[in-house]
């Protein structure tokens, strides 16, 4: 077992850690950051509950290593909202009822963040591409669906 | 500058369900690839070498694997880089995330294929840490690269204990599990050759859903003009997921560049992919079936490269 001395940018924060080599990212942000908000659910990458931005592009928390984001910057949902503004994905969301039980709903703000980064005006079926690798066992993902279109075409 | 917070995790007790660890190992980074053959070398098989993790993590996490030295090694130079010459073709780093692949205007315009069958991988977000150095390093049967490299006739650059050497993709999977490296040798790039004039190419893969699943089936077909074979065409197909390893069909191969291309002569390459097909039963599907998928997939793809061809011609 290895110590690593890691430096990276959480939610537009720099910080600075000592990690152990075999701490995943997703046990790091939830156990030692308290962002309770990235969830545990497969842990083997299927799910995508635990969904994040490293360096602007989604991961699966669970597969990567705390000791890995050395120098990386991350956001996690808990990085979305603004000075107590939702940012209008997540408005989207509360107004189409994208969301049931709820705990599936960070991973894929994160996934729909990141395909509207990329691309601001996704057809119906680049919306299903992109959020293929999150599992949502309530709504039926019709109004997920809906919500990033809707979050898209407010220039969201 | 705060200092670095504690070492230790909290207790599990503060969170309801705590996160499932990995089993402890020693994460090294080596900036030198000579270095990384002298871990191979000094650690054998309690080494493993880690690019996206996608792969590795799971089975540690599945207590298939417990190395004790994880080496990772998409930090040294060149692992992530992909370049393309008209004249030399496509090369990609061992250690490339799949989606950088997948969106590279070179792949996009010249290696279709690649695109397609990289796109058949998981999910966005996991292909953002998985390489194609890893899938075809995995060495598993139903690797989604592999079937692409075959056609494309990639080559394996690997270094090693006597510095590079270069493995033909058609030579590089062994068995389940079991590739062409030696000890002490990794992969570092793959070199795709420019591919044959007016081309056209196809990959199908059969899961159990459509959401990422490994494949049940994969079938590749590429096919291009040839004056010199004697229906005008070459083709080439590979399979996956239904022998112990990726493989190419060269009895469909040799039927359709003997004789001129007819739907039957089509069905008949279909059957002879069915025929070189050796699957197994597992929990994605028997081996019945998979056969019988294989000739249906092989077809399909088949006519659509025909029909790609056709067009073009």
């Amino acid at each position: 077992m290895t110590t690593h001395h890691i430096t990276f940018t959480i939610n537009g924060a720099q910080e600075e850690a000592l990690v152990t080599s075999h701490i995943t990212l997703l046990a790091f942000l939830r156990e030692r950051l308290g962002l309770t908000g990235t969830k545990n659910g497969c842990a083997t990458g299927e799910c995508g509950a635990c969904t994040v931005l490293l360096d602007g592009e989604p991961v699966n928390a669970c597969l990567v290593l705390a000791a890995e984001i050395d120098g990386a910057d991350v956001i996690t949902i808990e990085g979305l909202a603004h000075d107590g503004e939702l940012e209008p994905l997540q408005q989207a969301f509360i107004d189409h009822t994208g969301t049931q039980c709820g705990f599936c709903t960070p991973g894929i703000l994160i996934s729909a963040r990141a395909l509207l980064n990329r691309n601001p005006d996704p057809t119906e079926d680049d919306i299903k591409d992109a959020l293929r690798g999150n599992l949502c066992r309530c709504t039926g993902y019709q109004r997920i669906i809906n919500a990033v279109q809707d979050a898209a075409k407010a220039g969201g | 500058m705060p200092a670095p917070t504690d070492v230790n995790i909290p207790a599990p007790s503060t969170l309801a369900m705590p996160s499932p660890g990995l089993p402890p190992f020693d994460y090294l980074c080596p900036d030198d690839p000579d270095e990384v053959v002298a871990l191979l070398l000094q650690h054998g098989r309690s080494a493993r070498l880690l690019m996206g993790g996608t792969d590795l993590f799971v089975q540690m996490r599945d207590g298939a694997l417990a190395p004790r030295v994880v080496i990772d090694v998409k930090r040294l130079p060149g692992m992530r880089e992909l370049s393309f010459d008209p004249a030399d073709g496509l090369h990609v780093g061992a250690a490339v995330n799949m989606n950088a692949l997948a969106a590279a205007p070179a792949v996009q315009q010249f290696y279709p294929l690649l695109a397609q069958a990289v796109a058949s991988v998981a999910s966005y977000q996991l292909r953002t840490r998985a390489t194609m150095g890893g899938n075809l390093c995995n060495g598993s049967p139903a690797a989604d690269t592999a079937p692409a490299a075959l056609v494309l006739d990639a080559q394996c650059v690997v270094w090693g204990p006597d510095g590079e050497r270069t493995i033909p993709a058609n030579n590089f999977f062994l068995g389940v599990r079991k590739t062409a490296l030696q000890p002490g040798e990794f992969l570092t790039r793959m070199e795709f050759p420019v591919p044959p004039t007016g081309y056209a190419g196809r990959y199908i893969k059969l899961g159990r859903n459509a959401g990422g699943d490994l494949a049940i089936v994969g079938v590749a077909v590429l096919g291009y003009p040839e004056t010199s074979a004697a229906s005008g065409y070459r083709f080439r197909f590979a399979l996956a997921s239904v022998a112990p390893t990726p493989i190419r069909v060269p009895e469909a191969e040799a039927l359709l560049a003997e004789q001129p291309i007819t739907s039957g002569l089509l069905s008949q390459a279909a059957l002879a992919a069915e025929d070189a097909a050796t699957p197994i039963n597992d929990l994605r599907g028997s081996a019945r079936y998979r056969k019988a998928m294989v000739r249906n997939l092989t077809r399909r793809a088949l006519d659509d490269v025909w029909n790609q061809l056709q067009a073009e011609g």
